[in-house]
């Protein structure tokens, strides 16, 4: 039994190290690609624009049922004009980065993993490497700077459409006043609960793409099966795996930020 | 013989399955060598190694003298000897026009200037009767331009050393002729040294000017297509006799065109 686990300790360490070295290769080789801007921008539109509306959607929605449950949980404090602060720091120091990297997972990461999957099954990963092209810089380091980009981005969207949506809900339908909620709004958050917020999502950024990039660009290792089933191994095993991490990352840096 | 490239005891296993086992080759400079062989007897696997995309177990790769590095990656810097390769199954980019994939090397792996780009490219498709199909991608092509595609960004770099993985699969009679016609044709103009691995037998023997036979792991033949010899008792005969090579030796002296 120790050694089984000594294994996958190491296993787990190796793997670790081998997902580091793939991400600084990464950035690296992209550093050293012509025509960055075109490739960052093209990047931007696969995890930024494209993950927008499903984020506007789900914040949306948190707020609203956020809004609901609280209202009903303060209420029988008689807090309920403490409904504001409560969505509000709830969504930026918490709900915001985690759903939000969630939902990019699910929408750019699964999708990345998948498309990673199949160039690597279809040779057009060797090819890149026969034309001098260096893949990782290529395929993989536009994707990466793209997350540290729009995660906070995408973070500070959904956080304010939540918070409108807490108003919808508290305001609008249960007669919270509407002054009171906005006050507490503003009142309540402090530049270092928005400053926590966005160190998680540019975290939650990095982490996600990393591990759904080198998910799929080693489908050939990494997966139990080859062709179609071991893309779509690579793909779940890179939403599970971006999951957890996030969730994980999350518990520890709040930690540290408390 | 001016040997430019050498391969002494190659040796590549997979598992248990020893696929190399020891291959020995000399390929002149600016000649065609055509790799002949059973289905899954290893002949992709020994192009792969060539171009440092499968890493050997045991033996050497000289390329006008000079070892190929083993771990390095990549086909242009080896030593000065610029590399190109043709994927059996194209490997083209799904997102790319055919106008776009055959630019590729030329946009991402040179200083070329954007309008020498287009000029060389539209040479090319020209050259391929592609002009029609520049605009669209993979999917929306035939089998045939696919392959053709494939063909033009293998040899819009000008590389010192083309490896041809099946160039010819799937394509219909005519195309094949025109296939091997330019392959002949482009090595005469531009000089380059082609390895090539087929099941065309014998319509690729008219363009080749060595003929090598992988069977067991080993080079049990090499030497000129005009030495093969379907009718001696002997593995290649077999070999050849399946691929119905000694009936199309007989309809050619009978002076048909084989």
């Amino acid at each position: 039994m120790i050694r089984t686990f000594g294994r996958s300790a190491l296993g787990a360490v190796s793997e670790l190290g081998e997902i580091s070295l793939f991400g600084f290769a990464a950035l690296r080789g992209f550093f050293v690609q012509r025509r960055r801007v075109s490739k960052l921008i093209v990047a931007i539109h696969e995890v930024g624009v494209r993950c927008f509306p499903i984020v506007a959607t789900v914040g949306l929605f948190t707020g609203l049922v956020m809004g609901l449950q609280l209202y009903y949980t303060l209420v029988k404090f008689g807090a309920e004009s403490a409904l504001g602060t409560a969505v509000a720091l709830s969504l930026i120091r918490e709900l915001g980065p985690v759903l939000t990297a969630l939902m990019v997972v699910g929408q750019a990461g699964s999708a990345m993993a998948s498309e990673l999957g199949i160039q690597r099954n279809d040779e057009q990963i060797d090819a890149l490497y026969t034309m001098s092209i260096d893949p990782k810089g290529f395929l993989v380091g536009p994707r990466l700077l793209a997350a540290v980009l729009c995660f906070p981005l995408l973070t500070a969207i959904f956080d304010l459409i939540g918070i409108f949506g807490g108003y919808l809900t508290g305001s609008v339908l249960l007669n919270v006043d509407s002054g009171v909620y906005w006050n507490r709004v503003f009142e309540s958050v402090s530049l270092e609960d928005v400053q926590g917020g966005f160190i998680k999502a540019l975290v939650f950024g990095f982490l996600t793409i990393l591990i759904c990039a080198y998910r799929g660009f080693n489908t050939h290792r990494k997966a139990s099966f080859p062709g179609v089933r071991g893309v779509s191994e690579s793909a779940t095993r890179a939403v599970v795996w971006s999951s957890v991490t996030v969730l994980a990352t999350d518990y520890l840096i709040t930690s540290f930020l408390l | 013989m001016d040997t430019f490239l050498k391969i002494r005891g190659l040796k590549k296993h997979f598992g248990a399955s020893r696929v190399l086992d020891g291959v020995d080759l000399e390929v002149a400079r600016s000649s065609v060598t055509t790799i002949i062989g059973k289905s899954g007897i290893g002949k992709s696997v020994l192009l792969k190694c060539i171009a440092n995309l499968l890493t050997p177990d045991a033996g050497e790769i000289l390329l006008d003298g000079k070892s190929i590095a083993r771990s390095r990656r990549g086909s242009k810097a080896q030593d000065g000897v610029s590399f190109s390769y043709m994927f059996q199954n194209n490997a083209l980019f799904d997102s790319l026009t055919a106008f776009e994939n055959i630019a590729l090397p030329l946009l991402e792996a040179t200083h070329l200037k954007p309008a020498e780009i287009r000029e060389k490219v539209e040479a090319m498709l020209q050259n391929l009767e592609l002009e029609d199909s520049a605009g669209r991608y993979p999917g929306e092509l035939s089998g045939g331009m696919k392959k053709r595609v494939a063909l033009a960004r293998a040899l819009i770099t000008n590389p010192q050393v083309v490896l041809f993985d099946e160039p010819t699969t799937g394509l219909d009679p005519e195309r094949k002729f025109s296939v091997f016609e330019m392959i002949a044709d482009y090595r005469e103009r531009f000089g380059f040294t082609a390895l090539l691995v087929s099941h065309d037998i014998p319509e690729v023997f008219e363009i080749s000017d060595r003929v090598a036979w992988l069977d067991g792991g080993v080079i049990k033949f090499f030497g000129k297509p005009s030495e093969l010899n379907a009718d001696a008792e002997s593995g290649l005969s077999g070999f050849l006799n399946k691929a119905n090579y000694g009936r199309s030796q007989q309809i050619n002296t009978a002076g048909n065109r084989i």
